[in-house]
């Protein structure tokens, strides 16, 4: 009973000392909370889809991010890992009868050995070259699909596969909590030492190789735990969809990724899924204005990096915070002194 | 016989009019850094605005094409100053600022004109055959005129002063500036002497193309598969790989089943291929570093 009220007084304690003090550690407690509780409040299905989609195509944000934002490997072609999730996931589902659960883990290592198989042709390429590279590779799977109607229904896609759960309300609970989960990993994987070997990379590839780091290695680490958790946001898409078709693996969806990552910011995780949930429902929003809807999603995105070219959430983050110059904690941009060691802030 | 001169006249057409469209996304990824998403897009608006000029306001279509490639320069230029040089400095936002103006372009353009296909009558009507083959005299126009513009391009870079100020900013911008090249005016004379190409093959291009607002995005993946294959910032190297690359499609369109599918894959298979054993393209000039 005492060991229950010690974790509980400890588990207060840190949420009133380090969670309350910081206006973005709220708001991603806020966050989680209202993606959880928001079905006890409405039940309307399109919101919930919206929702679901938005979650789903969170993960592939983030996914971006941890191999592009974090190891600097430019990565235009996302959509492939995407695409071959969902395919993936479907076919098995389709042919084998596997159920959702255990179709889109196998899709997602099915994305995995994608990324290998484009992971080790580009390790020889950096920078510019690698972006315009990577760009190819969903365009050839995309033929290979439209070759092969018999098995990839060609322009139709694959339909017809299991629902991703039985009611609106258990979709939408396993699109979030997945998103919750795999983007918490994620940034857990970035904020450990394999994370800090990734900001190198990016940094200055020769000094860690100078370091007696094997980049190599971690490269196509980056390369397969991104195709991994775009893989399983494909599958579920196309559990989610119950279809798979040509449209996970166009070029617009590659750029959509790529937008809405660097709309929050790269190299933050938080930031690609907070694009995704600031763009994607806008873009429903804006759908009252159906002709002028993309337009004005290129006129709003155009804009807002005018003012903010590192991205919505750093810039954010940047005006609620300041770092503290002698104990580089992170303070409310209120506050005149450092809430740790009381050092002035300027 | 005569499929092989369809894939010859086919291949040369679309390798000329990828060379044209390479050159000037090279040219200004080199100057400025800049890799321009939107490139192709003013290929496209070019398009449209000669389609507009000659059907709507029956201006002659030589005229058309003077017109359209002044106004879409002008256009690129405007948005140059407008979106991407306050945050040049910033890669990655201006990478998604080129993305967003090609999008709001296609969508302006679908607003003006609608989804539907057109088409502009061509310059000169009729044909003459080869070996039982029609040649389009179009199809001739559209390539001299090609490879003329390239010929021009190359004096100019190769033998003009602003030529070599292009040259040497690409090469190294900071010694650029050092030797008293305006290194912002340069990039903003690039970025017109690239949409104006871009806004020209379009012009020349036209007569023999289909216009929809999404004719940009098959374009931009073979002009950025023939730079990197050709080597980035290489003008020997973009014309080339555009030849190599346009013979590819057209081989597979006209001897493989499902070629029309499969063109744009083979086409970049091979690009990766070549890049597998020459990892700068074929004549990359590796540039130093950013740091």
């Amino acid at each position: 009973m005492t060991l229950i009220f010690f974790y509980l007084r400890k588990f207060f304690t840190i949420l009133k000392n380090e969670v309350f003090v910081l206006p973005y550690r709220v708001a991603v407690l806020l966050f989680f909370a209202i993606l959880l509780l928001l079905p006890l409040f409405t039940d309307d299905p399109y919101l919930l889809r919206i929702m679901t989609l938005t979650s789903i195509f969170a993960i592939l944000a983030a996914s971006w991010d941890l191999l592009s934002g974090f190891t600097g490997q430019m990565n235009f072609g996302h959509a492939l890992f995407f695409g071959v999730g969902a395919y993936g996931a479907a076919l098995l589902n389709k042919y084998t009868g596997l159920p959702p659960w255990g179709a889109i883990p196998l899709g997602a290592l099915a994305a995995v050995s994608a990324g290998l198989i484009i992971g080790i042709p580009c390790l020889r390429l950096r920078g510019t070259y690698l972006a315009l590279t990577t760009l190819a590779f969903p365009i050839i799977l995309l033929g290979i699909v439209f070759a092969i109607p018999d098995l990839t229904g060609g322009e139709l896609g694959i339909s017809g596969i299991a629902r991703l759960a039985r009611s609106r309300i258990t979709s939408y609970y396993i699109a979030v909590v997945v998103m919750l989960g795999l983007c918490t990993l994620m940034w857990k994987i970035t904020d450990s030492k394999i994370g800090i070997i990734f900001h190198a990379i990016r940094e200055d590839e020769l000094a860690v190789r100078a370091s007696g780091i094997n980049t190599t290695r971690y490269k196509l680490l980056a390369f397969s735990l991104s195709g991994f958790f775009a893989g399983i946001s494909g599958g579920l898409y196309a559990h989610f969809m119950r279809i798979a078709g040509p449209s996970t693996l166009e070029v617009s969806l590659s750029f959509q990724v790529v937008i809405w990552a660097i709309f929050g910011g790269i190299a933050t995780i938080y930031g690609p899924v907070g694009g995704v949930f600031v763009l994607f429902p806008l873009m429903e929003v804006l759908r009252f204005w159906q002709d002028y809807r993309i337009l004005m999603f290129a006129c709003i995105v155009l804009l807002i990096l005018l003012y903010m070219p590192d991205g919505l959430f750093r810039w954010l983050r940047e005006k609620t915070e300041k770092e503290c110059p002698r104990c580089k904690i992170r303070n409310v941009a209120l506050r005149e002194t450092c809430r740790i060691c009381t050092a002035s802030l300027d | 016989m005569s499929l092989i001169i369809d894939i010859v006249i086919s291949g040369l057409i679309s390798g000329s009019m990828l060379a044209l469209l390479a050159i000037g996304f090279s040219l200004i990824f080199g100057v400025a850094r800049i890799v321009n998403i939107a490139h192709t897009a003013f290929y496209m608006v070019a398009a449209y605005c000669i389609y507009f000029v000659t059907q709507k306001l029956g201006v002659h279509p030589l005229w058309a094409m003077g017109i359209a490639v002044v106004l879409v320069t002008g256009l690129g230029l405007v948005s140059y100053q407008i979106f991407i040089n306050p945050i040049r400095e910033h890669h990655g936002a201006v990478l998604i600022a080129t993305i967003a103006l090609a999008m709001a372009f296609q969508e302006v353009m679908s607003l003006i004109f609608t989804g539907t296909f057109l088409s502009v009558p061509s310059l000169a009507k009729g044909f003459f055959v080869i070996l039982g083959v029609k040649v389009f005299y179009q199809q001739l126009i559209t390539f001299c005129v090609a490879l003329f513009a390239i010929g021009v391009l190359w004096f100019f870079l190769m033998r003009t002063k602003l030529g070599l100020a292009i040259r040497s900013t690409s090469q190294d911008r900071e010694v650029a500036n050092l030797m008293g090249i305006n290194e912002s005016r340069v990039a903003l004379l690039t970025m017109g002497i690239s949409v104006g190409l871009a806004s020209f093959t379009g012009a020349i291009v036209v007569p023999l193309a289909v216009l929809e607002p999404h004719m940009w995005t098959h374009p931009l993946i073979m002009m950025m598969a023939v730079v990197v294959l050709g080597g980035l910032g290489s003008l020997k190297g973009s014309f080339l790989g555009a030849y190599i690359l346009g013979f590819a499609e057209a081989l597979v369109v006209f001897l493989a089943p499902m070629g029309a599918f499969l063109k744009g894959s083979v086409a970049l298979s091979m690009m990766i291929l070549v890049l597998l054993i020459r990892p700068e393209g074929l004549f990359g000039v590796a540039f130093e570093e950013e740091r």
